[in-house]
């Protein structure tokens, strides 16, 4: 059926030893998902959570390649161009109709979103 | 044969036909193809229809209706249109209106261009094939039984089949551009700022753009001086205006440096590699100075893509939770029902891809993860930046083949992560890149060769890609 | 352990003395973190309007409502006003990123709050207190708040809802968030502290520090640790930090106060008796009159902050972070040496303590204008301080000359006190006045030094033996004769007068008509 990467693709390159590269890559394990998945509000059953298991450690361990590299030095890219201050004047600009945003809500009572309650104060 | 966007447009804006007319045997073609298609989720007719005869109107009143007078559109489906669905393919978001238009809808309605409706995606934009949509596959143009690439799978098909000649998709790891290639149209991914994000739904914020989707690079370039300039409310809109690229169209590549990047041939099959080698003897052919040229770091874009872009993602769909639009799974406490509402409203690759950003940014692993792949990212934008030392432009393929089978990868996350390996480059550079179809494999199915160029480089970007496309003319006849 | 142990009575005379922070074994370790709304007509990153009260969901869009496809744009205004804070507290100005600080509440529209982490734009400062203390200041940065959940059913409090409400036209408004060193050690202090701080901030004119409207909202985080053995000694260095628990829903400066002394208690009572303190978010339950533990579905918060990538990093340039500076204006500090310095060189507690009530009340503006006009400093301070506070409003919005001649007029003897304080009232409700000609409209004139002295003789003539009583030492009865000649005199008697005059009376040797002799007119 499905085959891995098509033919004649190259597998990334490993850094040759003495770069510097460390390779500190923890593998992924069932209860790292489990975690995520709870952060993430996402309910898995047991066969999910096998099969993302599997799925991800793949990801993660095809991601070696960069985990390995050796780039301390290197700042990070947040940004890929090189924009500073985009500000805007303190200036009312008009906004949406509230029936319209509230017709848009899964339930409303008193012109507010209703949600079940909440159990737990914000952070 | 489909009058191309710029003939349609010509024809309205001189009386000659009315918009209405266009639209309507739109619409007709829509209702006839689409069906064995599926490129539409929404088809607004009558949107579409009133839109047409504000066109009509301003033509009779002497009015200037819009440099793309009556051209249908067609808009990918995370593309905000006020009282229209946008769904992102997803059951989460399925039947939402949006109460407000994305600024490249607007640019298009003062231009004139008549939205016929919403394509089909892979959900949230996440896919490579269309597969992961959650209202089933779009099918490729040419063979039903195989895929018109991801994630603006819907756009690439509706253009690809003649339905529509000017699509909107967008492309975060090559989903304009990949698509494009397999269906055999021209598709194109703007400087990162050069196009507002404001209205797109979000996928990877440092990496999404709108990009144009067209029969011709003529009327890609004129799609994309629409939509493209300066928005005021998006922070990263560059301040500048687009680029007028329409008019170096003819301009030739007569002395222009070209690079033919190893990594974005070596690993794509046998068949794309002899077509993106014609294509660099093309454009020698033409005048330009082609040469080889490495660029070992794009080798590291796949992995530092499948660390950014899922992080990215999995705060921007944060949002999802049921409380304030969309579906909701109602459960006792809130935490219950913004869980049974994401587990029930998300499709298996955009739970994995959250899943993935999620670790790739918790505590204890930010660092050797995505800490590390935005630093990975710098390394690329450098070597980007020497090898536009010596190149004005670099050439290689779009997709590794050409469109492969409905269900042939979707066993394998990683093998359908590959098709991206050749446009990701340019989505973590912020640089323009532009796919032209350039004959066929041995298939029979459309190849794409791709065009990079440095940032604001649209002008050779395009100048390249118009001699490409009349010699590709000149290969099939 | 159990709750009953740590009642109001052990905060009192235990473990820890909360009204000072020094006990027998224990010191309490505060430190505050402040959220500052700040005064922009729109939000920090969408042009809906910043404003407190109006219908549910009224000020929305799809910025602030996290609309998919939504982003935001930084208000100009809002990092305009943090950088002022940042000078008026001493910090550094640097150029600074946004983060996204990630967690799902219904209050916030993105599941996400848009924040600043590793690079804020105010970094170390300090605030010194009236009381001489200084306290530290980590960084003050800019983040959106969130809306507003209100819980319903059965008793409105968040433990027994039944389901919630959320009203989101308070999403996006600009905060600026102050985090103090852990410098404070009392609830006295902490007190002190923030209300030095609301006069900063208003004084910037980024915030008009309103605890009640929400406008100024405190966290408390508080630890105990043993006080050093010999505080002079050599081997005075204190003890590290114990573990701190953070406390919120502090609505009030009481409440602030009171919470600390609860939790300090708590805290020491625990490790007293052999356990420890788990670090933990504690909420202040006003009604019991304690903290309690938050119990919440979730395990500790993993942020999972990232740079926002839908913002550009903020460099504000030299001259603009000087054009913000400028702008700060007299902050409180200076406003009360500036008072006080009216008063000569060495005013008394009473008056200086009177300087700072004034400077809170933003009156010392109008004292200053009158001494400026020729007013005695003195007298306008006690005349401020002790007749305006029933009705503030009024005070500030009392014309100067007025004020001024006012108090002229009663420093010359014009006017008696409470003349003075008649036309005063009066000049308060019209907002200003002529003070001679209300006074001569009531027929108020102090009664000359003569008159003065006829009236107190005639009122000691009529009383003889109140006043062989008052001679003999009797002096209560200074007040009979006061109220006497106010009487005979319709109040035109000055109070002080009358007591000075009946005393030089008493302590004159007696002649051949008696004490009841008058002076010469």
């Amino acid at each position: 059926m499905s085959g891995g990467p098509p033919s004649g693709a190259t597998e990334p390159a490993v850094p040759s030893p003495g770069s510097g590269a460390v390779d500190p890559t923890p593998t992924l394990g069932r209860e790292d998902v489990a975690h995520v998945a709870a952060l993430a509000r996402l309910a898995l059953s047991d066969d999910e959570l096998d099969m993302f298991t599997e799925q991800l450690a793949r990801v993660i361990e095809h991601a070696r390649d960069v985990a390995a590299l050796d780039v301390a030095d290197v700042p990070p890219t947040a940004h890929p161009l090189p924009v500073r201050n985009v500000l805007r004047a303190d200036e009312p600009r008009g906004g949406l109709d509230r029936d319209e945003v509230l017709a848009a809500a899964p339930d409303v009572e008193d012109g507010r979103f209703k949600v079940p309650r909440i159990v737990g104060e914000a952070p | 044969m489909n009058p191309g966007a710029l003939a349609v447009a010509a024809s309205v804006r001189s009386g000659e036909r009315r918009a209405r007319a266009v639209v309507e045997e739109t619409l007709e073609a829509i209702a006839a193809r689409d069906p064995g298609l599926h490129a539409f989720l929404h088809v607004a007719g009558d949107q579409a229809l009133e839109a047409a005869a504000a066109v009509d109107r301003a033509v009779e009143e002497g009015r200037d209706p819009g440099p793309l007078a009556g051209v249908p559109v067609a808009l990918k489906d995370n593309i905000c249109t006020r009282g229209v669905p946008t769904t992102c393919a997803s059951r989460i978001l399925e039947g939402w209106l949006p109460p407000y238009d994305a600024t490249v809808v607007t640019r298009l309605r003062d231009a004139g261009a008549v939205v016929v409706g919403k394509t089909n995606l892979d959900e949230f934009a996440m896919g490579s094939s269309t597969e992961n949509s959650s209202r089933g596959p779009t099918r490729h143009p040419m063979d039903p039984t195989r895929v018109p690439g991801g994630s603006s799978g819907g756009s690439a098909a509706a253009v690809g089949a003649g339905l529509v000649p000017l699509a909107l998709g967008s492309d975060t790891g090559g989903s304009v551009r990949q698509p494009a290639a397999l269906c055999g149209t021209v598709g194109m991914k703007p400087t990162y700022g050069l196009v507002s994000r404001y209205g797109l739904v979000a996928f990877a914020s440092s990496l999404d753009q709108i990009g144009p989707i067209a029969r011709s690079v003529g009327d890609a370039a004129a799609l994309f001086e629409v939509i493209a300039g300066h928005d005021p409310l998006d922070s990263t809109s560059l301040d500048a205006p687009a680029p007028s690229v329409s008019q170096v169209l003819d301009a030739g590549v007569e002395g222009m440096r070209v690079g033919l990047v190893a990594e974005l041939v070596d690993g794509t099959a046998p068949d794309v590699a002899r077509r993106v080698r014609a294509a660099a003897g093309a454009l020698a052919g033409a005048g330009a100075v082609v040469d080889d040229v490495t660029v070992p770091e794009m080798r590291f874009g796949l992995s530092a893509y499948y660390l950014i872009a899922p992080a990215e993602a999995s705060s921007n769909l944060a949002r999802y939770d049921g409380v304030r639009y969309g579906l909701r799974v109602d459960a006792p406490d809130v935490a219950a029902m913004n869980t049974a509402t994401r587990t029930a409203g998300f499709g298996p690759e955009v739970k994995r891809r959250i899943m993935l950003g999620t670790y790739a940014l918790s505590a204890g692993y930010y660092d050797a993860y995505y800490g590390k792949a935005q630093r990975v990212r710098t390394l690329m934008i450098r070597a980007f930046d020497r090898a536009y030392e010596r190149f004005d432009v670099l050439l290689g393929a779009t997709a590794p083949t050409t469109a492969f089978r409905l269900g042939e990868r979707t066993d394998d996350p990683l093998a359908m992560y590959m098709s991206d390996v050749c446009t990701i480059p340019s989505n973590l550079s912020g640089h323009p890149a532009i796919s032209v179809p350039f004959g066929a494999g041995d298939d029979g199915l459309p190849v794409g060769v791709q065009v990079l160029a440095p940032a604001r480089g649209e002008e050779q970007l395009f100048r390249a890609a118009a001699v490409l496309e009349r010699a590709a003319g000149e290969v099939r006849s | 352990m159990s709750g009953g142990l740590v009642s109001g009575g052990l905060v009192s005379g235990g473990l820890v003395n909360g009204a000072s922070g020094t006990g027998p074994g224990w010191e309490v370790v505060v430190g505050l973190e402040v959220h500052c709304e700040l005064r922009t007509r729109t939000k920090l990153f969408c042009g809906c309007v910043n404003a407190f009260g109006d219908e549910p969901n009224t000020n929305i869009c799809p910025v602030c409502l996290g609309l998919p496809g939504s982003l935001p744009v930084l208000n100009e205004r809002a990092v305009e006003l943090a950088m002022r804070i940042g000078a008026a507290l001493h910090c550094e100005v640097r150029p600074s990123a946004f983060h996204r600080k990630n967690y799902f509440y219904p209050d916030m529209p993105k599941d996400y709050q848009i924040s600043q982490y590793d690079e804020p734009i105010n970094v170390g400062g300090w605030l010194d207190l009236p009381d001489g203390s200084r306290v530290g200041i980590v960084r003050a940065h800019l983040e959106e708040d969130t809306g507003k959940t209100t819980h319903q059913g059965a008793s409105g409090r968040i433990h027994a809802a039944d389901y919630a409400l959320v009203d989101y036209n308070r999403a996006g408004v600009p905060l600026v968030e102050i985090v103090s060193e852990p410098d404070i050690r009392s609830a006295a202090q902490a007190r002190l502290y923030v209300t030095e701080l609301q006069g900063v901030l208003v004084a910037t004119g980024a915030s008009d520090g309103k605890m009640e409207e929400g406008s100024l909202r405190v966290d408390a985080n508080v630890s105990v640790r043993r006080r050093a053995p010999d505080p002079a000694g050599a081997e005075g260095s204190p003890a590290p930090f114990g573990t701190r628990c953070e406390i919120k829903n502090l609505n009030s400066l009481r409440s602030l106060g009171r919470a600390i002394d609860y939790e300090a208690a708590r805290q020491a009572a625990l490790l007293e008796s052999g356990g420890t303190v788990v670090q933990e978010t504690r909420h202040w339950d006003e009604d019991a009159g304690r903290t309690v533990p938050l119990r919440s579905k979730e395990e500790a918060f993993d942020y999972r902050y990232f740079p926002e990538p839908d913002l550009v990093p903020l460099a504000p340039d030299a001259a603009w972070q000087a054009r913000a500076a400028a702008e700060v204006g007299l902050l409180p500090s200076a406003r009360r040496a500036r008072l006080a310095e009216l008063l000569g060189t060495a005013p008394a507690p009473q008056q200086l303590e009177q300087v700072g009530v004034l400077v809170g009340q933003g009156l010392d503006e109008l004292v200053v204008a009158a001494v400026g006009r020729g007013a005695p400093a003195e007298l306008a301070l006690v005349r401020a301080a002790n007749e305006l506070a029933a009705d503030l409003d009024a005070a500030r919005a009392l014309d100067v000359g007025a004020f001024a001649s006012l108090v002229a007029m009663e420093a010359e003897g014009a006017l008696t006190a409470t003349q003075a304080k008649q036309v005063l009232r009066e000049l308060l409700a019209a907002g200003g006045g002529d003070p001679a000609r209300i006074a001569a409209e009531k027929g108020f004139e102090a009664l000359s030094g003569g008159a003065l002295a006829a009236a107190v003789r005639e009122a000691v003539e009529a009383n003889p033996e109140e006043w062989a009583r008052f001679s003999a030492g009797e002096d209560k009865l200074a007040g009979f004769f006061t109220g006497q000649v106010m009487r005979a005199t319709a109040g035109k008697a000055d109070g002080k007068a009358v007591a000075a005059e009946l005393r030089r009376l008493r302590a004159a040797p007696a002649g051949p008509e008696g004490p009841g002799r008058s002076e010469q007119p």
